[in-house]
């Protein structure tokens, strides 16, 4: 069905783009719960998992089913359906069929009659089932009647496992997932400390910990969470923030980014309230292999990278920034800076069109706030552009500010001047009137780039 | 004093079948030897090839710039080598400006905004990266430039002053600048032709035309530049 039909149908309905990686995230509870109950839990796709039954233990295979349902009820998985079978084909196929939190179980050797009623649509595979269903196989009641040797000749050795699908005698058992090694670090601070340097002072133990716990596995964290609680009953999460390193992270980095996120303000008092617990979530973890020195040391880089830190350690983080290009219209849209460290995301692309960008060459000072300035036409009025993007007269005079003399502004005759090339971004957003952009060039040979917006004129960049 | 147990380069050539190496890598490990020697190497950093005849940037010294896009041409011979670049207390560097101009903005790092912390930061980076392109404050001491310069030449780094900066080795100055493409209300900015003036000490300055930036390709001497003219007018634009 296409969306719109669906949508026409039910107008309530929420749509929402395919993530696979999210389903994966939102299954991960799920797994972890089951696992607690009996560890060998094989996830076969996010909303599906297998597991041996644990009959014996609960008593039987109902009751089994009904501890795993009432445990994943109590995390607020309401939607629960389980099916026991001798096989992972027939037991998926009786949980489809359960109802909801509720669980069907197929005796042992009973699941060949089970499956015999099951319409041929079950397989999942959509020319298999087209084909099927011309050679007039309803159920799969109808394919298991087959004689084994000729569904292999005829469908190969794909048709060969469907058949033993249908015949509910697939040995294939799951493999069960290692359960992920837990690599979160936790300190708990009694009595709760309320100096950012007693917090850094105190976590550098459990950091180094925390990398070596890392270092144990072969490997190394780029990214971590760091979570900063507080003392109350509620745990109050005072603090959370992901940071990201570019290469990774030591002991060291570690307490640094402690640091950061803690010194909330400039003046170092801490955040909020006294911290009771400080936690390090590994968010990317990469083999340690991939990012060893190499023979003859880590060029470069390495040391820029101390040598930045430094900087970084005295100015704060945002301090160390990297030029990246990015795409835009005007000279500062056009560029973005990164914190050190932080991989560049969100960034518009640079190689698409931007009709109405400024043509190259690119200006060589692109002002971060736009200064206020003047153009003034012969007879010393000012110029305006008009709602059809048209200069009210030709412009014969700027003003000048002197940014580093500090001397006052001074008006200076204009030698050439281009524009005006209208701006028409973001009109919904409600501007001043029109605006256009001109290129000035005074008459001591320096350009400028200017805008003009319902009268008023603002210095961008410069061409230096 | 080295270049005494070093031969020739002449008689380098082939030996026993082994290619010796030749003579400028016999004269560039000359130069470095003399310079560990001396305790204060000066390896000469690449430089720009429009400024060939009046400008060798050499490690341990400071170049005062008086624009933004000198300083900039400045960086773009060692950032395409594969060096490191720092760019201190320029909040409004045109960063697409400095891409085109042959900076590689990857081994470039920027510190904005240093605020009175200036100093700590170029020392700071000044030990890890080549070149540092520095925008300081009005009013250096003296005191202030012989600190950062001994750790300069301690670290085998070079700075860019775009500003003033006392006991710098050499001053690029932009004596004129004539833009074209622009015209009364039409056409774009395209190219600018300019006269390049460096100074050493109380020397004539020597001067270039360039192209910067060029129509199109990277900054270039004019066709009808002369070799390097040596005016003697001291005025600075």
């Amino acid at each position: 069905m296409r969306r719109r039909d669906a949508q026409s149908r039910c107008p309530e309905l929420v749509l929402v783009a395919d993530n696979p990686d999210r389903d994966v995230r939102a299954f991960e509870p799920v797994l972890a719960a089951v696992e607690a109950l009996r560890p060998g839990v094989a996830p076969l796709r996010p909303g599906l998992l297998a597991i041996r039954a644990p009959g014996r233990f609960y008593g039987s295979e109902e009751h089994a089913a009904a501890v795993i349902a009432e445990r994943l009820v109590s995390i607020g998985i309401t939607d629960v359906r389980v099916g026991v079978a001798d096989d992972l084909f027939t037991a998926e196929q009786a949980a489809r069929g359960a109802e909801v939190q509720g669980w069907l179980v197929i005796e042992t050797g009973g699941s060949a009659a089970f499956l015999g009623d099951l319409p041929v649509e079950v397989l999942d595979d959509g020319d298999l089932v087209g084909l099927l269903q011309r050679l007039g196989l309803r159920h799969l009641r109808d394919l298991a009647a087959l004689p084994a040797r000729d569904v292999l000749t005829r469908f190969g050795a794909y048709g060969a496992k469907v058949h033993r699908l249908a015949r509910g005698v697939d040995p294939v058992e799951p493999a069960a997932r290692t359960p992920p090694p837990d690599l979160v670090c936790e300190i708990a601070f009694e009595p709760p400390l309320t100096s950012t340097e007693a917090v850094c002072f105190s976590v550098r133990r459990k950091a180094e910990e925390f990398v070596a716990g890392l270092g144990e596995r072969g490997l190394v964290a780029t990214a971590v969470l760091i979570e900063a609680e507080g003392d109350d009953a509620r745990r109050t999460l005072l603090s959370s923030r992901s940071w990201v390193h570019s290469r990774w992270f030591a002991a060291g980095d570690v307490v640094d980014r402690v640091h950061w996120q803690l010194q909330a303000t400039p003046a170092g008092s801490l955040v909020g309230a006294p911290v009771g617990l400080v936690r390090f979530v590994p968010e990317t973890v990469e083999p340690a292999a991939a990012h060893a020195d190499g023979l003859w040391g880590g060029g470069t880089d390495d040391r820029v990278d101390r040598g930045v830190a430094r900087v970084q350690a005295m100015l704060g983080y945002d301090a160390v920034v990297v030029p990246v290009r990015q795409g835009g219209r005007s000279p500062a849209d056009r560029q973005a800076l990164v914190p050190w460290g932080e991989r560049p995301t969100g960034l518009r692309p640079p190689d698409l069109p931007w009709p109405g960008q400024v043509p190259s060459p690119a200006p060589t000072r692109v002002f971060a706030e736009p200064w206020a300035t003047a153009v003034v036409g012969p007879a010393g009025q000012p110029v305006t552009v008009t709602a059809r993007g048209a200069v009210s007269c030709v412009p014969t005079m700027l003003l000048i500010k002197h940014c580093h003399s500090g001397s006052s502004n001074r008006w200076q005759p204009i030698d050439a001047w281009a524009g005006p090339w209208p701006v028409d971004e973001q009109w919904w957003e409600g501007g001043r009137g029109p605006a256009a952009r001109f290129q000035i060039v005074g008459v001591d040979g320096r350009a400028w780039l200017m805008r003009c917006e319902g009268g008023q004129w603002w210095t961008e960049a410069s061409y230096d | 004093m080295s270049s005494t147990s070093i031969k020739s380069p002449r008689e380098h050539v082939v030996r026993n079948g082994a290619v010796v190496p030749d003579g400028a890598v016999v004269l560039r490990l000359q130069e470095r030897i003399a310079g560990m020697q001396d305790g204060v190497p000066r390896i000469p950093v690449a430089t720009h090839p429009a400024l060939s005849g009046l400008l060798q940037l050499r490690t341990g010294g400071a170049y005062e710039v008086d624009s933004a896009s000198l300083a900039m041409m400045l960086l773009a011979a060692p950032s395409q080598e594969g060096a490191w670049s720092a760019v201190i207390g320029a909040d409004d560097f045109g960063i697409e400006a400095a891409a085109e101009l042959g900076v590689d903005l990857t081994r470039t790092v920027l510190v904005p905004d240093p605020g009175d912390q200036w100093l700590e930061a170029t020392a700071a980076l000044v030990d890890v990266v080549t070149l540092v392109v520095l925008r300081p404050p009005v009013g250096v001491t003296e005191r202030t430039a012989s600190r950062i310069s001994a750790r300069l030449r301690k670290r085998s780094s070079a700075l860019i002053v775009w500003g003033t900066w006392p006991g710098s080795e050499a001053r690029l100055s932009l004596r004129s600048s004539v833009w074209s493409g622009l015209d009364a209300g039409h056409g774009r900015l395209r190219s600018r032709r300019v006269t390049v003036a460096v100074r050493r000490g109380s020397a004539p300055a020597r001067e270039a035309e360039l192209w910067m930036p060029a129509e199109e390709g990277p900054v270039r001497r004019t066709a009808t530049d002369l070799p390097t003219r040596t005016t003697l007018d001291g005025a600075l634009a």
